[in-house]
């Protein structure tokens, strides 16, 4: 939570005078939900067993967040401030139903896969985040940068996570065959302890990056 | 629908597809306040009590919604009934205990985006529970997040005596403890298949 709440301060207090690409490039990279921020675990360890599952979920995600902060931001001096929660997940909600629907349409074989955690995306706490904490006082154009970045961020570490943990456990990445024949395969890495041990691993490595740096300064 | 007894009903959410270790349900919380054993007890039994109200509310909603047939507005009336019900467990909480309500902090009102309530409304829907195997399975669910939460609270309390590298501090090894006890729940996957 320390850690959350330094890099708020730490990207409040430089937003006035960074150029607009930066909203973009910060959730990317120096601000990345997942690996930085540590929000929005739960989809992010679920769904991430295979690659395709995990960049889908990413997507969506993505664009639930980006139509939520384009509208939260556009309403953002219609909405009282006692109940801008409650609005803010209705808006949620509302486009979260349209996505499962499109997913179901689109393909009913990944719909069958991501399962019940397409209309979690409601309760991802990334969206709330966003929409309480950024688009809620910006213009819309910043708003629609901030989500572009934290939703390709949030796919990207996703992926990561989908990458490793198939190719670990099925040897495969987007169901093709990375390792010969014979690669004995950890599965592990498929069940539910394997997306702790991957994102745990992931995080050591933004910690060390992060070590290192502070030691080089 | 298949049949299932109450009892299997409880062991299968409690233990064998634990909502935290096995389902990823409710992680942040999980994080968050497991840090120390008396907080996370306290906050097993408010997921707990909030999962009780919000699976019984889902049952109406959803026989309601079946009625008028309008099954797209479900998800949207069940994160309305949820947000309403810590709105009450937060105010309840604040007037009874505010030493706890500072403890708990911003995790409270955070219940509301715990997806591990309305995963389980969502769950209990698709399943097709009936209202008293809804009420079993809401208890097994808070039973199991409230084990898990109090698990790796004991373990976290004893881990912080322990010598660690200063990079795997803090949430790398929460999760590292989290993936041992996920697989150490895997031992009861059998359990009730006879």
């Amino acid at each position: 939570m320390s850690k959350q709440n330094k890099n708020k301060t730490g990207f409040f207090a430089n937003l006035e005078n960074s150029p607009s690409t930066d909203e973009f490039i910060k959730g990317l990279w120096r601000d990345n939900p997942v690996f930085v921020q540590v929000l929005g675990m739960c989809p992010v360890l679920a769904v991430s067993n295979t690659a395709i599952n995990a960049l889908a979920m990413g997507l969506a995600t993505a664009f639930v967040l980006l139509m939520s902060n384009i509208l939260v931001s556009s309403l953002r001096n219609f909405i009282p401030k006692q109940v801008r929660i409650a609005s803010y997940i209705l808006i949620i909600a509302t486009f979260v139903t349209m996505t499962d629907y499109a997913i179901q349409a689109i393909s009913v074989e990944l719909h069958k896969a991501l399962g019940a955690f397409i209309s979690l995306i409601v309760v991802n706490c990334l969206i709330l985040s966003r929409a309480e904490a950024f688009a809620s006082k910006n213009t819309i154009g910043k708003s629609m940068l901030d989500a572009l970045g934290m939703g390709l961020g949030f796919t990207f570490a996703l992926f990561c996570l989908g990458a490793v943990r198939e190719l670990m456990g099925n040897g495969s990445i987007f169901n093709i065959p990375i390792f010969p024949d014979n690669y004995q395969e950890w599965v592990v890495m498929i069940l539910p302890a394997g997306g702790f041990f991957t994102l745990a691993l992931w995080l050591l490595l933004f910690n060390a990056a992060k070590v290192n740096r502070t030691e080089v300064r | 629908m298949k049949e299932e007894p109450l009892w299997y009903i409880f062991i299968n959410a409690s233990l064998i597809n634990n909502f935290v270790l096995a389902y990823f349900l409710g992680i942040c919380p999980f994080l968050g306040v497991s840090g120390k054993m008396e907080t996370a007890t306290k906050m097993g039994g408010a997921v707990t009590f909030v999962m009780l109200v919000a699976s019984m509310c889902a049952y109406g909603i959803h026989a309601l919604l079946v009625a008028i047939d309008a099954p797209f507005l479900q998800l949207i009336s069940y994160i309305v009934v949820i947000a309403s019900t810590v709105q009450l467990v937060e105010m309840f909480v604040k007037k009874l205990s505010p030493a706890l309500f500072r403890a708990l902090g911003i995790f409270l009102p955070l219940i509301t985006t715990n997806c591990a309530i309305l995963g389980l409304a969502l769950f209990q829907t698709n399943k097709g529970y009936g209202l008293l195997e809804s009420f079993v399975y809401a208890l097994g669910a808070g039973a199991g997040f409230t084990l898990a939460l109090i698990l790796i609270a004991g373990l976290r309390e004893q881990l912080e005596f322990a010598e660690v590298p200063k990079i795997v501090k803090g949430t790398v090894l929460t999760l590292l403890i989290a993936g041992i006890l996920s697989l150490s729940f895997m031992g009861f996957a059998g359990l009730g298949s006879q």
